[in-house]
């Protein structure tokens, strides 16, 4: 007990210095009233857009170097054209994307291009981001040649192996194939393959999820021993609650393309204060049975609206247990209740 | 309590190119009326195929039962004829899937594959059947059912489609319900709403769960009795409170240890398990989670463990070093 409680001392210790060294480190990520709205068509020879899918409605959070920022919510919230937005894969509709201070919505492409090498991504399925014909050490070298960083190919070959130790793999994995290895083997291929051009800013879209439980604790470990040692920046977004609590130094919560809470982990777990937050903490089990006879199961009702034709007013109103009538006239903006902690509710 | 389903040395396995895969290899576990069972474990430990060998859903080829006896009510499942078989699927143990996309036919609507079941099990008329469909949708939480029977499966929602699925399953008043995974491939508010539901139902009308997953918290939240699989085995069985706060098998303490935990303080890192599991195709002699073990020890090596009384009388482990592991557990707290 006495050894358990020293560990988790030096853990809260540890996170608070980490936390005042973070509150000073620049802004590397601004995203400013980011919006993607997808136009919904019909008719085949004749196409008119009859509706639009507002994925992402006017968000905006920043990243400061060094810090992970959790994106968390349920399918269809838009976390994931988020991440597609900020590295372009997506057309993003209005709003200011700013990396270390230069807005990559008004880049062309090549300036987009050499910027792209600071910014990489790590996706969920391991299965199928791999090419199941080229080799794993062919896969870690493409952003390489892509971006000419190490244009001799010796030199090349020795970083392909250095990266693989990196990630927890033996080197000679380089001449094999994706169907060889694991589920977990290839999401550290993944890795390996965007840390090769050496970025700074790695989108992690549920880069865990696809992975079995015993898994899923080795890769959080070396994402994080990753980003100790080269100070990377995280966007993680992931749906699992747990997950993100335990790698993220903030966290925003999204509902049907807007955000509706931001603030420090610790904060935001320990004391939410927006009521879909609430709900979906209170939805998570958790692996303990005297924990779960004695926890009130409040579940909400309902599902997640359409995007097509959101509610009006807060898009939450229609599952919210505090919802009143002004709820369904005006759209709540996100609002400082304490420091660093932000809400869009006005019952808050 | 009276016994609903008995399982005795189940073996399926599949002959493949490569070898023959013991999927589940020689497993043992009881049901009583009512009860909801869990078995826990990581992709290819078994706990899917353990489950579709109850109702002979098997594909063979390749797979096929080699062994050991199902019986349900103390009827043996594994000598009924496929004729028989057939009437208890569905009637008295019906099934929920993880994907209700896939396990619902995209041409036919709703009403149509929920009435098939009640004029084919039940020997209902039509109009019977429809009105016991309005009645099951509606049991399971579906709003304006009438109009929603006339739908097919891509009107509805992933949660709405996983309640169809339990209506259907519902649907015979079976007494006995397996759902594999029911909620995995759902958002996580829409999974409390439907694991509350099969609780409810299945607590009302009385019917057995045996619930297939990997997710720790579902077990701890809506299991009575646990059974913990690795590589085709099951290496711990107990009681709910037995597995997660007296865990014997090195394997489930190493699970529990590897989740982050929202009801406990952040830690620095977390322990995980080490290594991969095994080819279920190239198994030795000795305990098959002995390379990714901190305990073993020479007879791992040697010996397959079989489950062993440990600790409450409800509760075994198939570990050599079990005592070490209540040890252990015991110098941690």
């Amino acid at each position: 007990m006495a050894s358990a409680k020293i560990a988790m001392d030096a853990a809260l210790e540890q996170r608070r210095r980490t936390q005042m060294r973070l509150a000073q480190a620049p802004v590397l990520v601004t995203v400013r009233n980011l919006k993607m709205h997808f136009p919904v068509t019909e008719g085949a020879l004749f196409r008119r857009v009859v509706g639009q899918v507002k994925a992402v409605d006017g968000i905006s959070f920043t990243i400061r170097k060094g810090e992970t920022l959790g994106l968390v919510g349920e399918s269809g919230c838009g976390k994931t054209t988020t991440g597609r937005c900020i590295l372009r894969l997506e057309h993003a509709t209005d709003g200011e994307i700013l990396f270390d201070g230069r807005n990559l919505l008004e880049l062309d492409r090549k300036e987009m291009n050499a910027l792209r090498r600071k910014i990489q991504v790590i996706f969920q399925d391991p299965y199928s981001s791999l090419n199941p014909r080229m080799k794993i050490g062919d896969i870690i070298a493409e952003p390489m040649l892509v971006h000419g960083t190490e244009p001799d190919r010796a030199a090349r070959e020795a970083r392909v192996a250095e990266l693989l130790r990196l990630c927890g793999l033996d080197p000679r994995f380089a001449d094999r194939y994706p169907h060889e290895m694991s589920g977990g083997q290839r999401q550290r291929v993944g890795i390996a393959r965007a840390l090769s051009v050496r970025p700074e800013f790695i989108i992690c879209d549920e880069a865990i999820s696809a992975l079995d439980v015993s898994i899923q604790a080795q890769i959080i470990n070396l994402l994080e021993d990753l980003r100790d040692q080269f100070g990377l920046t995280y966007l993680f977004i992931a749906h699992d609650l747990s997950v993100v609590r335990h790698l993220c130094h903030r966290v925003a919560v999204m509902y049907l393309g807007r955000i509706v809470e931001l603030a420090e982990c610790d904060e935001l777990y320990g004391n939410p204060r927006h009521p879909y937050t609430q709900a979906l903490l209170a939805a998570v089990p958790v692996p303990d049975p005297e924990i779960e006879r004695r926890r009130a199961h409040t579940i909400v009702k309902g599902e997640v609206p359409s995007p097509i034709n959101p509610p009006s007013g807060c898009v939450f109103h229609p599952r919210c247990p505090l919802a009143v009538g002004e709820c369904s006239r005006a759209v709540p903006e996100l609002r400082e209740v304490m420091p660093g902690h932000f809400v869009a509710c006005p019952r808050v | 309590m009276t016994r609903l389903l008995e399982i005795r040395d189940l073996r399926t396995q599949f002959f493949t190119s490569a070898g023959v895969v013991k999927a589940v290899d020689g497993i043992s576990y009881d049901v009583d009326e009512g009860e909801t069972v869990a078995i826990v474990g990581e992709s290819g430990c078994g706990k899917s195929i353990s489950a579709l060998s109850v109702l002979r859903l098997v594909p063979d080829p390749p797979g096929r039962i080699v062994g050991g006896s199902i019986r349900y009510r103390g009827r043996d499942l594994l000598a009924l004829s496929d004729e028989e078989i057939r009437h208890v699927r569905g009637r008295d143990i019906a099934m929920v899937f993880q994907e209700p996309m896939t396990s619902l036919n995209p041409v036919l609507t709703i009403g149509r594959q929920l009435t098939e079941t009640l004029q084919q099990h039940l020997g209902m008329t039509r109009e019977q059947a429809n009105a016991r469909a309005v009645e099951l949708l509606g049991m399971v939480g579906i709003a304006e059912p009438e109009r929603r029977l006339k739908q097919y499966p891509h009107h509805f929602s992933g949660g709405m489609r996983q309640r169809v699925m339990i209506a259907m399953a519902l649907c015979c008043n079976p007494k006995l319900i397996i759902a594999d995974e029911p909620t995995t491939a759902l958002d996580v508010t829409i999974q409390a709403q439907i694991l509350e539901l099969l609780k409810e139902l299945t607590r009302r009308m009385g019917v057995a769960l045996i619930v297939i997953t990997h997710n720790l918290g579902i077990v701890a939240r809506y299991a009575d009795r646990v059974n913990v699989m690795y590589a085709g085995k099951i290496i711990e069985s107990g009681s709910a409170p037995d597995i997660y706060h007296d865990p014997r098998h090195p394997y489930t303490l190493a699970l529990l240890r590897s989740v982050p935990r929202m009801d406990q303080p952040r830690r620095a890192r977390l322990d995980p398990v080490h290594g991969q599991p095994p080819d279920l195709s190239r198994l030795d002699d000795g305990c098959a989670f002995r390379p990714r073990c901190s305990f073993a020890g020479p007879r791992c090596a040697a010996e397959i463990p079989p489950l062993m009384a440990a600790g409450q009388p409800s509760h075994a482990a198939a570990c050599w070093q079990s005592a070490h592991v209540a040890a252990a557990l015991k110098r941690a707290s």
